[in-house]
């Protein structure tokens, strides 16, 4: 009885109450996975906006190439992903990437394989070509399915940042590209050294909106079978009954996703501060109403 | 079992009339088409009543934003950065947890513990911010001449909303609306896989569609059935909202109306 008073004791939760118990509550390792998680969101985040920025990129290049095929292609990516529910991608991508790479890996490394790899309801490939091998530890399980999320994400948000890119790049004022030119610039010099950089300032407002829609996105994690917030939230909040746990609880999961809302609340909020500055950063210069307001204001 | 056969049991499958078990092996096409289409009811009935309902909220929300008093403009302001400022599939999940702890203390709300009324309010209350923020966006742009137009009329209060402030409003954002609408009912995808349970297996179309993956573990035929399906849907709306655009642009010089245009925006 004595030790549970001991203050950071929390080897005897039924004798704390009030403000103790809940500190001790909110550290045990089921509320560590739930503050893990959190650092899950923020590395699918950290990884998926350059990658979906890079396919992107090559998207809005596809849809301005010179030659045909990969012009379609470009445009059809951009098309295709926009006009669908993007939940349906989430689903349709993490199988159809899953089982084109197990595909791939059992031409190769079986090609004297002769059954069929669809049989009924099934999907048979030869035991080598598993991804990731049958005996494999539980976390390469774990960061091979973060992996296909992550490529999710980034196929279906370069849809959207090839958009944005796109309409930037056209955006981009003609006299300044013709300048570029009339100074000797080949194509790719043009590209490089004036398009790249000046399409940003237009490209902004788009990509950023990307970023907001792309942090309300990662919740859809849960759905791609990653272990994320919404699934600790789910877990740690259902009722807890005496035997099971030494903190029981009725169901507080209503709790759990107020604080998700919350955090979600914040991390827009911030983000929306900050890209407020990067696009007063942008303007500086630039042949835009947001630039032009700067330099009223500064004379 | 002949195709017609299949279409009178599943047709109405979602909503709970025709045949109780699902199909469990030999899939056809014929059925994936029959129930995911069935499924499709769902998506509609939410994206046409979240939308109508919403249309009113967010006229009134806009003009809580735009409006000079303080209270007012505060709680909109909320309003709207509460339900754009976090996603979508969160929303949903918290609204069933509470939903389920009031039905708890008060029997009164049990209905709102069901996809069919939860989730709806949900949708609406999403919309509804969305597209007030549209329409205040349009209010800022309204042309000062027409609102000085109004006054030297001698038109004020309801009158000067009625004749001219909404319709300009309107016209100017019904651009913007026609994409809220199609990603709205997107976003009615994501009701059965958010808390909000598919009572005897009565779903969406995407539900439909996940459960034909997941026991054929073939994801190349019903997700692509489900994209031709909104492909479809996202046609009639466009189609829909075209004619509302003409009429909303009719008094216009032909090179003055304003073209739909659609931008990305994605999950909410």
């Amino acid at each position: 009885m004595m030790r549970g008073r001991i203050i950071g004791s929390c080897s005897d939760p039924a004798a704390l109450e009030g403000f103790q118990w809940f500190i001790c509550y909110l550290t045990t390792g089921k509320h560590m996975n739930l503050y893990y998680s959190f650092g899950t969101v923020l590395l699918l985040l950290a990884i998926t906006a350059p990658a979906a920025l890079a396919f992107g990129y090559g998207g809005a290049m596809a849809a301005r190439s010179a030659f045909a095929p990969l012009r379609w292609f470009g445009k059809a990516y951009i098309a295709v992903v926009r006009g669908v529910p993007d939940i349906a991608f989430f689903l349709f991508f993490v199988i159809a990437l899953d089982q084109g790479f197990e595909y791939l890996r059992h031409k190769i490394k079986c090609p004297d394989w002769n059954e069929p790899i669809r049989q009924g309801s099934d999907f048979v490939v030869c035991a080598a070509a598993k991804l990731p091998p049958g005996n494999a530890p539980q976390w390469q399980h774990e960061t091979y399915g973060f992996l296909l999320a992550v490529l999710t994400f980034a196929i279906v948000f370069g849809a959207f940042a090839a958009n944005v890119l796109y309409g930037a790049m056209r955006a981009v004022p003609k006299a300044q590209l013709e300048t570029a030119e009339a100074y000797g610039m080949t194509r790719k010099q043009v590209t490089r050294r004036v398009l790249i950089p000046q399409m940003w300032v237009y490209a902004l407002p788009g990509l950023s909106n990307l970023w907001m829609v792309l942090i309300k996105a990662t919740p859809l994690l849960f759905l791609l079978g990653v272990e994320d917030i919404v699934y600790w939230a789910r877990e740690l909040g259902g009722t807890k009954t005496p035997n099971y746990t030494q903190y029981p609880h009725g169901d507080w999961r209503m709790w759990y996703f107020f604080g998700l809302l919350v955090f979600y609340l914040a991390f827009t909020k911030l983000s929306e501060v900050v890209l407020e500055r990067i696009m007063a950063r942008l303007n500086q210069g630039q042949a835009t109403s947001g630039g032009e307001a700067q330099r009223k204001a500064a004379a | 079992m002949s195709c017609t056969q299949t279409i009178a049991d599943y047709a109405f499958r979602s909503l709970g009339y025709g045949e109780r078990l699902l199909p469990r092996s030999d899939f056809t096409l014929c059925q994936q088409f029959t129930l995911i289409g069935s499924g499709m009811i769902w998506n509609i009935y939410f994206g046409v009543l979240a939308l109508l309902a919403g249309f009113v909220l967010a006229t009134a929300v806009a003009m809580g934003k735009a409006s000079l008093n303080p209270v007012l403009r505060k709680l909109s302001e909320w309003f709207v950065f509460l339900f754009r400022g976090s996603p979508l599939f969160i929303q949903f999940f918290f609204a069933y947890f509470l939903f389920l702890s009031l039905k708890g203390a008060y029997p009164f709300f049990s209905p709102l513990t069901s996809a069919a009324w939860g989730a709806l309010i949900v949708l609406f209350l999403n919309t509804a911010a969305y597209s007030a923020e549209i329409f205040h966006g349009a209010l800022q742009s309204i042309p000062k001449g027409d609102t000085e137009a109004a006054d030297a009329y001698g038109l004020s209060g309801w009158a000067r909303f009625r004749r001219v402030v909404w319709p300009t409003m309107l016209r100017l954002a019904w651009p913007a609306y026609t994409n809220e609408a199609i990603f709205l009912f997107h976003a009615t995808t994501l009701v059965f896989f958010a808390g909000f349970p598919a009572r005897q297996q009565k779903g969406d179309a995407l539900y439909y569609a996940n459960y034909f993956a997941d026991k054929t573990f073939n994801p190349f035929i019903p997700y692509p059935i489900l994209a031709g399906y909104f492909i479809l849907l996202t046609l009639v709306v466009i189609g829909v909202f075209g004619l509302v655009n003409r009429h909303l642009n009719r008094h216009l010089p032909q090179e003055e109306r304003r073209k739909l245009r659609l931008r990305p925006q994605a999950i909410r």
